[in-house]
């Protein structure tokens, strides 16, 4: 029994299609979806979302943060920025990553929003650096 | 009686304004069709973040805890109008009806005694209020340049409005902008952004059954203001949809009074060219006759 997947982006639908497993990257921890998965609503991180199909890895998204609900039948991610891990570029990921780090270490810890949103944009630099070499990362 | 001079160059100027007029016309036709594509294809968005907050929002009644920009900070002293308009004119009342729907608001609000203060996104919009609101209006943005409004736009505008709501400026905030409803008419429409539109209060108890995680209340710290910016994105995609829509109108009914126009003016010049043949006909008689 396969899974309907929907990955959105505010702008359009990007991906709508049966898999046999999902694996999204939730703010507390990796997330694996078999069929049949318990209704979830998570936010997500920067990171991979992994598509199996048939016992293989199939596709790879990048995915800068967002939201995932998951029902039964169906897994909708809801993301900022999607973009195909074949397509991710390592300088662009290199300079956000600069970036989002100045701009981390610049504000105040107090401000809790700005706090907040600032390591959101961290974790999701790092995590797009670390998409595009993942065997890497994980070694490391 | 004008002469034949300025009668042809009436026509000849009244054809090229035709041109461009009808010109215009296939342009927002064009448009029209790309904006409508567009706000179709940011519609699952909205659509699947709406279903989760709704379900979250459920779980949160009656929690004195919720956020505040879901349930609003118990005052409604001061209102921010966010007023969407286009960034172009020649749009038939397009812009103005918004801006007279503002004022209307603006008006009946004050009669309760509230603050009422105005955020503009759009050129025209600001155009339109600024000189008689010029205290009122604390922002403005426009996309003057842009093909079309992309969805960090919005985020940026939300931002900006969530740092105000926390920052005590004002309480309550509605949107304002023109809903496409169809190529003939786009209906003003207000639609409250804080606090968030509550979902019917027995709609959606039974069905959260959510696991929630990291936890309701943190969730909905992200998916609000997120939530905001979708819905502004969502505005600002019909606001442009109708604009073309109400341009397209606009430059078809002026391409036909162009028309009839011309019909009239030509009339009145083979008048006057008869006429003229005619009086030199009867010079030419009455000389013959007389000799």
């Amino acid at each position: 029994m396969p899974i309907a997947l929907e990955i959105i982006s505010p702008e359009k639908l990007l991906l709508a299609r049966d898999v046999d497993m999902v694996v999204v990257p939730g703010t507390e921890g990796d997330i694996g979806v078999l069929p049949g998965h318990s209704k979830l609503v998570t936010s997500l991180r920067g990171g991979l979302v992994d598509i199996y199909e048939k016992g293989a890895l199939t596709d790879r998204f990048f995915v800068s943060g967002g939201f995932a609900e998951i029902t039964e039948s169906r897994v909708a991610v809801l993301a900022d920025e999607i973009v195909r891990q074949a397509d991710l570029d390592p300088a662009k990921a290199a300079a956000a990553l600069e970036a989002a780090k100045a701009a981390y270490d610049a504000v105040d810890p107090a401000n809790g929003d700005a706090y907040r949103e600032a390591s959101d944009k961290l974790i999701a630099a790092q995590g797009m650096v670390d998409a595009i070499a993942p065997g890497k990362a994980e070694a490391a | 009686m004008p002469s034949l001079k300025t009668l042809r160059n009436r026509i000849n100027s009244v054809k090229s304004t035709q041109k461009i007029t009808s010109a215009m016309k296939m342009v927002a036709a064009a448009k029209l069709r790309r904006a409508q594509a567009q706000a179709e294809a940011a519609r699952p968005y909205a659509c699947r973040m709406g279903e989760m907050l709704a379900a979250l929002a459920a779980s949160e009644d009656g929690n004195p805890n919720a956020s505040p920009l879901l349930v609003g900070n118990g005052k409604s002293q001061t209102h921010l109008l966010v007023a969407v308009t286009a960034d172009r004119g020649l749009a038939g009342a397009f812009n103005a009806n918004i801006a007279k729907a503002i004022r209307a608001k603006t008006k009946s609000l004050e009669a309760e005694g509230k603050t009422v203060k105005v955020f503009t996104l759009g050129r025209k919009g600001n155009d339109a209020l600024r000189r008689e609101m010029k205290d009122q209006i604390i922002g403005t943005k426009n996309f003057v340049g842009k093909k079309t409004a992309a969805f960090t736009d919005a985020e940026a505008v939300a931002q900006e409005i969530v740092r105000g709501f926390k920052a005590g400026e004002y309480d309550v905030v509605t949107l304002v902008f023109n809903h496409f409803h169809n190529v003939m008419s786009q209906k003003v429409t207000e639609q409250p952004l804080i606090p968030a539109a509550q979902p019917s209060a027995n709609d959606n108890k039974m069905e959260h059954n959510y696991e929630v995680e990291p936890d309701d209340g943190s969730l909905l710290e992200r998916l609000l203001p997120r939530n905001l910016a979708v819905q502004i994105y969502a505005a600002l995609l019909d606001n442009s949809a109708g604009f073309y829509a109400a341009q397209m109108t606009a430059m078809d009914s002026a391409t036909r009074n162009a028309g009839e126009m011309i019909k009239k003016l030509t009339l009145n010049y083979n008048r006057a060219r008869q006429a003229n043949i005619t009086k030199e006909l009867i010079e030419i008689i009455s000389g013959a006759e007389a000799v």
